[in-house]
C-alpha cells in the first residue's frame, strides 16, 4: 500500500501557484477596468471643461448664428434628435426581425448564411460609404437633399450592430430554455417573442442603445444626404439642422465663438446618450420586474 | 412588451410622423446652396442678414468646392460654390454661369523660435523649393540670403500642407506653378496633390494646430486662421519685386490688376502684377445654370447676391474677407442680364 | 438566470409567463401564427440582404472607371496623384490595417479584463453604474476623439510616450525598428490608441452581457470541484461564449476599420510608405476618403476614393472568413475532448 504523502510537495505547490495565477488574473482585470475608466474621465474632462463654459439657455432657445452674432443650437438639437429618434425607430425592429430569423430559423439556410455574412461586412463601412449610397439611390433621384434621407442613412447604419448584437444574445440563451416553453405547448413564434427574446433583451436593449450612441455623433452620412440648415426647419423634405455636422462646421472654423458653440454641442451629444443610456436600463428593468 | 406590438406602434408613430412633418409644401422663400468652405462664414453672416430683411431662408452648406460643382450639375441646390473657378469650356459642358462674390488670401505661416509676424521674408521660389523638399533646414543660405537680420536655426523644416482637397490648396499650389516650374512640372495644381513632403492637416484648423504645435513647422492658412490663431505670418516677394504683408490693402490690390470681363470672371489671383498685391489672393465663386428650369428660385438666388453686394461689405470686412469692387459687380450684373434666362429664352434679369 | 433542477429555468419571469399566458388553443391559429412571423422575419432578414446587397453593387458601379484602369495592380502601388490621375491604395491600406490591428492588439485583452471585472469582479452595487460608464465611451461623438487626439492627447504622446517606447522596445533587436523614429506624435501609432480607446466599449460590453448569459450550472459545479475564479472563467464561460466573445471583437474591429473622424486628425495622412516604423505618419482608407471626396471630381478621382471603400470591404471579408475558420477550429477541438 502506498503511503500517503504528506499535503505538501507538488500538490501544495499546484494549488498555490493556481492561486497565484487567479490573483494575476483578476489584478490584471482590474487594471483594464481602471485602464478604461482612466481615458473615459480624461477624455470626459476634456468634453466637460470645453463645454461647460458654452452652456447657456440661449443654446437650446436660439437658431445656430453667423459668426459673430448670438445664437444657440436649437435647430441643430431639434433636428438630430428627430433624425435619430427616427432612424432607430426605422431600423431597430429591422434590425431585431432580421436578427431573429438569423437565430431561430437561418442557422442552416442559404438565406441565413449570406445576409449574416454581408451583416458582418457592412459593420465595418466607412460612415461617408452608407451615405454616399443614400446619396446616390434616394438624394440624387428625388433632386434635393432632405432630412429623409439622412434619416435612411442613420438607420443603414443602425441596422448591421442591432442584427449582429439580436442574433448573438439570441444565440446564447440555452435551448433547454427554449424546450421548457415547447414542451409546454407553446407555438414556436410564441416561444420567440414570449420566452426567448425577453431573456435576450437586456443584450438586445444594449445593442440598440450602442447602435445610437454611434449615430448620435456621426457626420460623414449626413453630409452628403440632410446636408444641414441655417435656419429652423421641421420639414422631413428639406434639409435640416443637425448637430454633427454642426460641430464639425464650427470646430473646424477659427471663430472662437463658433468654437465654443461646437464644445458645447459635443457636451451634449455625450450628455445626450448617457441620459438615453441610464433611462433605456432603467426602464426595461422595470419592464423585468413587472 | 409584446414585440410585435411594440413594432406596430413604431411603425404607426414612424408613419404619423412622416405625415406630420412632410405635409408642408416647398415654400418659394428657401434657398439652398453648397461647396466651398472658405466662404461658408461670410455666407453664413450674409443669410442671417438678408432672412431678416426679406424673409427669404438661404441656406448656405460647406461641402467643398468639388461638392458644390456636383450638386449644381446634378440640380439638388439651387447654386454651387467653388474656390476654383471652372475653365469657360467646363462651364459650357454644363451649362454653368460662374461670377466672384469676395476675395481672400492664402498665408505662409511658421513657427520658428525668435521669429514674430511679418519678419520672416520669402519668395515664392524659395517657397516652392522648401515644399519640394529641396530646402530642408531653416538655416539653408537661400532662406539666409533673403532674411540676413534673422537667426535662423539649424533645424529641419517641418513642412506641414493640406491633407484634404480644399480651394486653399488650389490657390497656393497655383501660385507655386506660377513661379516654379519644377514645381509645375513634378506637382502641378489642384484642390489635391501628391505633395513631395509634408504632414498632413485636415482643414485649415488642422493646420493650424499643427504648425502651433510643432516646432521649425511651416505650413499655409487662410488669412482668417493666421489672424485669429495669431500665427506668425511671413512676408512674399511679389511679382513687382516688392515684399508685403497679408492685408486688405494688398488683397485688393491683386484684384485690382485683373482683367474679369475677357475671361467669364475665371480669374486666377495669384501672383498679379501691382507693388502692393498680396502674391497668393483668390476669390470664392457662384455657379448657378444659364438655363433655368425653377426660375423663381433662379431670381432668388440673384437678389440675395444683389443685396451682399449693396449691403454686405461691411460684413464681410469684419470676418477678414475683401468684397468686391463696385466697378466688378456691375460688370456681374450686366453678366447676369445678358446670360440668366428661362427655358423660353426669356432673361431674367432683364428689368432691374 | 438561474437553472434549476432538469435544466428548466426557475427565473419568475420567462416559465411563469409561458405558463399564465394565454395560449392559443386551435392548432390552426397557432399555425397561421408561425407561419406569418416565420414569413415576416424573413423578409426583414431578405430586406437587409438586399438593402445591404445594394450598397455593395451601387459601390461597385461607381468605382469601375478606377478598377478597369488600374486592375489588379491598385492595390500594391503607393503612388497617389490626383492631377496626374494616378492612384494606388498600398499607403491606405497598410495604415488601415495596422492601425487597426494595434487597437485589437490593446482592446481585446482590455474589453476582456473589464468584462471580466464586471461580471465576476465588481461588486453587485456598482455593476450597473460602471457598465453604463463603460458604454458611455461609446456615446462619445468621434470627433471629439479626433479633436482631443490631436490636441490633448498626441503632445503627450510625442513628449512622453514615444521616447520612453524608443527607450524600452526600441532596443530590442528586430522589433525594435517598429519604435524608432522622429517622436512627432502623430502617426499609426497614435491612431491605433485611440482607435483601441474607440472599440473598447464596443467589446466590453458585448463580451460582458455572454459572459452574464453563461447558465449558472456550468459555473457553479465547475466553482464545486475546487476551480478558481480564473480557471472557471478561462475553462468554462470562454469556450461557451467564444461565439459571441468573437462575435463582439467582430463588432469592435468594425468600427476600428470604419472609423474616420478619430483617425483623420492624427493619422498624419501622409501618401508616403518608406518606413516600418510606427510612429510614422500614414494615412487610412476612411480618412483618404472623408478628406478627399468632397473635394473629387467627376471622374478617375472619386473612382479611385469609391475603389478605395470596396477595398475595405474585401478586408472585412477576408478577415471574417478567417474568423469563421478559427471558430471552426476551436469547435472541432472542442468536441474532441468530450
Amino acid at each position: 500500500m502506498k503511503a500517503r504523502k504528506p499535503e505538501t510537495g507538488t500538490r501544495m505547490n499546484l494549488r498555490s501557484k493556481r492561486r497565484l495565477v487567479n490573483r494575476f488574473a483578476l489584478g490584471l482585470s482590474l487594471a483594464a477596468m481602471s485602464f478604461g475608466l482612466f481615458w473615459l474621465c480624461w477624455i470626459l474632462y476634456t468634453v466637460l471643461h470645453l463645454g461647460l463654459s458654452g452652456l447657456s439657455l440661449d443654446l437650446f432657445t436660439k437658431m445656430t448664428p453667423a459668426p459673430g452674432s448670438p445664437g444657440g443650437l436649437a435647430n441643430a438639437i431639434v433636428g438630430s434628435s428627430i433624425m435619430v429618434g427616427l432612424a432607430t425607430l426605422l431600423g431597430t425592429p429591422i434590425g431585431i426581425l432580421a436578427g431573429v430569423y438569423l437565430s431561430e430559423y437561418g442557422q442552416r439556410s442559404l438565406l441565413g448564411f449570406a445576409t449574416r455574412f454581408i451583416n458582418d461586412i457592412l459593420l465595418s463601412a466607412p460612415s461617408i460609404v452608407i451615405g454616399l449610397f443614400i446619396y446616390a439611390a434616394y438624394v440624387a433621384q428625388v433632386g434635393k437633399f432632405s432630412a429623409m434621407a439622412g434619416v435612411f442613412a442613420l438607420a443603414l447604419i443602425v441596422i448591421p450592430v442591432v442584427v449582429r448584437t439580436t442574433e448573438n444574445m439570441l444565440l446564447l440563451i440555452p435551448n433547454s430554455l427554449r424546450e421548457a416553453a415547447f414542451a409546454l405547448g407553446a407555438p414556436k413564434w410564441i416561444v420567440i417573442m414570449r420566452v426567448t427574446i425577453r431573456s435576450a433583451k437586456a443584450g438586445i436593449v444594449t445593442g440598440v442603445l450602442l447602435a445610437v450612441a454611434r449615430i448620435s455623433g456621426e457626420t460623414a452620412p449626413l453630409l452628403f444626404t440632410a446636408l444641414s440648415n441655417q435656419f429652423w426647419s421641421l420639414d422631413l423634405d428639406e434639409p435640416m439642422a443637425n448637430l454633427p455636422v454642426t460641430i464639425f462646421k464650427f470646430a473646424m472654423s477659427p471663430f472662437s465663438d463658433w468654437q465654443e458653440l461646437a464644445w458645447a454641442g459635443v457636451f451634449l451629444i455625450t450628455v445626450g446618450v448617457l441620459a438615453l443610456n441610464i433611462a433605456a436600463r432603467v426602464f426595461f428593468r422595470e419592464q423585468a420586474k413587472s | 412588451m409584446n414585440m410585435l406590438r411594440s413594432t406596430k406602434r413604431s411603425v404607426g408613430l414612424l408613419a404619423l410622423a412622416t405625415l406630420a412633418f412632410g405635409g408642408q409644401a416647398l415654400a418659394a422663400n428657401e434657398l439652398t446652396g453648397a461647396g466651398a468652405s472658405f466662404p461658408a462664414p461670410v455666407y453664413a453672416k450674409w443669410a442671417e442678414a438678408y432672412q431678416k430683411a426679406a424673409s427669404v431662408k438661404m441656406n448656405y452648406q460647406s461641402i467643398g468646392s468639388g461638392g458644390g460643382i456636383k450638386q449644381i450639375i446634378a440640380k439638388t441646390v439651387d447654386f454651387g460654390a467653388s474656390d476654383m473657378p471652372l475653365k469657360p469650356a467646363d462651364l459650357d459642358k454644363d451649362g454653368l454661369f460662374q461670377f466672384p462674390t469676395v476675395i481672400g488670401g492664402v498665408v505662409p505661416v511658421v513657427n520658428v523660435q525668435g521669429i514674430k509676424p511679418g519678419d520672416l521674408r520669402l519668395s515664392g521660389a524659395l517657397l516652392a523649393d522648401i515644399y519640394l523638399g529641396k530646402v530642408a533646414k531653416w538655416n539653408d543660405k537661400a532662406i539666409a540670403d533673403l532674411n540676413p537680420t534673422l537667426a535662423l536655426p539649424n533645424q529641419d523644416i517641418a513642412v506641414v500642407r493640406r491633407a484634404d482637397g480644399s480651394g486653399t490648396t488650389f490657390i497656393f499650389t497655383n501660385y507655386l506653378s506660377k513661379v516654379s516650374a519644377e514645381w509645375k512640372q513634378k506637382v502641378g495644381e489642384g484642390t489635391a496633390v501628391q505633395w513631395p513632403v509634408g504632414l498632413g492637416g485636415k482643414g485649415n484648423e488642422g493646420v493650424a494646430a499643427f504648425v502651433q504645435r510643432i516646432p521649425a513647422a511651416i505650413g499655409y492658412v487662410e488669412y482668417a486662421y493666421a489672424k485669429q490663431n495669431k500665427l506668425s505670418y511671413a512676408l512674399m516677394r511679389n511679382a513687382d519685386g516688392q515684399f508685403v504683408g497679408p492685408n486688405d490693402t494688398s488683397f485688393k490690390a491683386a484684384a485690382a490688376g485683373a482683367e474679369w470681363a475677357k475671361s467669364a470672371f475665371a480669374e486666377i489671383l495669384t501672383n498679379q502684377p501691382g507693388k502692393d498685391s498680396w502674391p497668393i489672393t483668390g476669390a470664392t465663386f457662384i455657379l448657378i445654370h444659364k438655363v433655368q428650369a425653377k426660375p423663381e428660385q433662379g431670381v432668388e438666388v440673384m437678389k440675395f447676391f444683389d443685396w451682399a453686394y449693396a449691403n454686405g461689405d461691411k460684413m464681410a470686412v469684419d470676418l477678414v474677407y475683401v468684397p468686391l469692387p463696385d466697378s466688378l459687380v456691375k460688370l456681374i450684373k450686366s453678366a447676369w442680364a445678358a446670360n440668366i434666362k428661362d427655358a423660353a429664352g426669356k432673361a431674367l434679369w432683364g428689368s432691374r | 438566470m438561474n437553472i434549476g433542477i432538469g435544466g428548466a429555468p426557475i427565473r419568475e419571469g420567462a416559465a411563469a409567463g409561458a405558463l399564465t399566458m394565454n395560449l392559443p388553443r386551435k392548432k390552426k391559429s397557432s399555425a397561421i401564427g408561425d407561419i406569418v412571423f416565420f414569413n415576416v422575419s424573413r423578409a426583414f432578414a431578405a430586406l437587409v440582404l438586399i438593402m445591404l446587397g445594394g450598397i455593395i453593387v451601387s459601390l461597385l458601379y461607381g468605382a469601375w472607371p478606377s478598377i478597369e484602369r488600374f486592375g489588379i495592380a491598385f492595390l500594391f502601388r503607393s503612388e497617389w496623384n490626383p492631377p496626374a490621375e494616378r492612384f494606388g491604395a498600398l499607403v491606405p491600406i497598410y495604415g488601415t490595417l495596422v492601425s487597426s490591428i494595434i487597437a485589437l492588439l490593446i482592446a481585446v485583452p482590455v474589453s476582456f479584463g473589464i468584462a471580466l471585472f464586471l461580471t465576476e469582479l465588481s461588486p453587485t452595487w456598482l455593476r450597473r453604474p460602471l457598465g453604463i460608464a463603460i458604454e458611455l465611451l461609446a456615446g462619445i461623438p468621434s470627433i471629439v476623439y479626433g479633436m482631443w487626439g490631436l490636441l490633448v492627447f498626441a503632445p503627450l504622446v510625442s513628449e512622453y510616450l514615444q521616447p520612453f517606447l524608443t527607450g524600452t522596445l526600441g532596443q530590442v533587436p528586430g522589433v525594435g525598428a517598429l519604435f524608432r523614429g522622429p517622436p512627432i506624435g502623430i502617426g499609426l501609432l497614435s491612431a491605433g490608441i485611440i482607435l483601441a480607446i474607440m472599440v473598447i466599449p464596443f467589446i466590453a460590453s458585448v463580451m460582458r452581457d455572454v459572459f452574464e448569459v453563461t447558465p449558472r450550472m456550468l459555473k457553479e459545479s465547475a466553482y464545486g470541484l475546487g476551480a478558481t475564479t480564473w480557471e472557471v472563467v478561462r475553462r468554462i464561460v470562454l469556450p461557451y461564449t467564444k461565439v459571441g466573445a468573437i462575435g463582439g471583437i467582430i463588432l469592435g474591429l468594425g468600427r476600428a476599420l470604419g472609423e474616420t473622424m478619430a483617425v483623420t486628425f492624427v493619422i498624419g495622412n501622409n501618401n508616403v510608405l518608406n518606413t516600418i516604423s510606427l510612429f510614422a505618419p500614414g494615412n487610412s482608407i476612411t480618412s483618404a476618403l472623408a478628406n478627399e471626396f468632397a473635394e473629387a471630381g467627376q471622374g478617375m478621382y472619386s473612382a479611385a476614393l469609391v475603389e478605395l471603400g470596396l477595398i475595405l470591404f474585401l478586408i472585412t471579408f477576408v478577415v471574417l472568413a478567417l474568423s469563421k475558420i478559427l471558430l471552426m477550429r476551436l469547435g472541432r477541438h472542442e468536441g474532441a475532448q468530450t
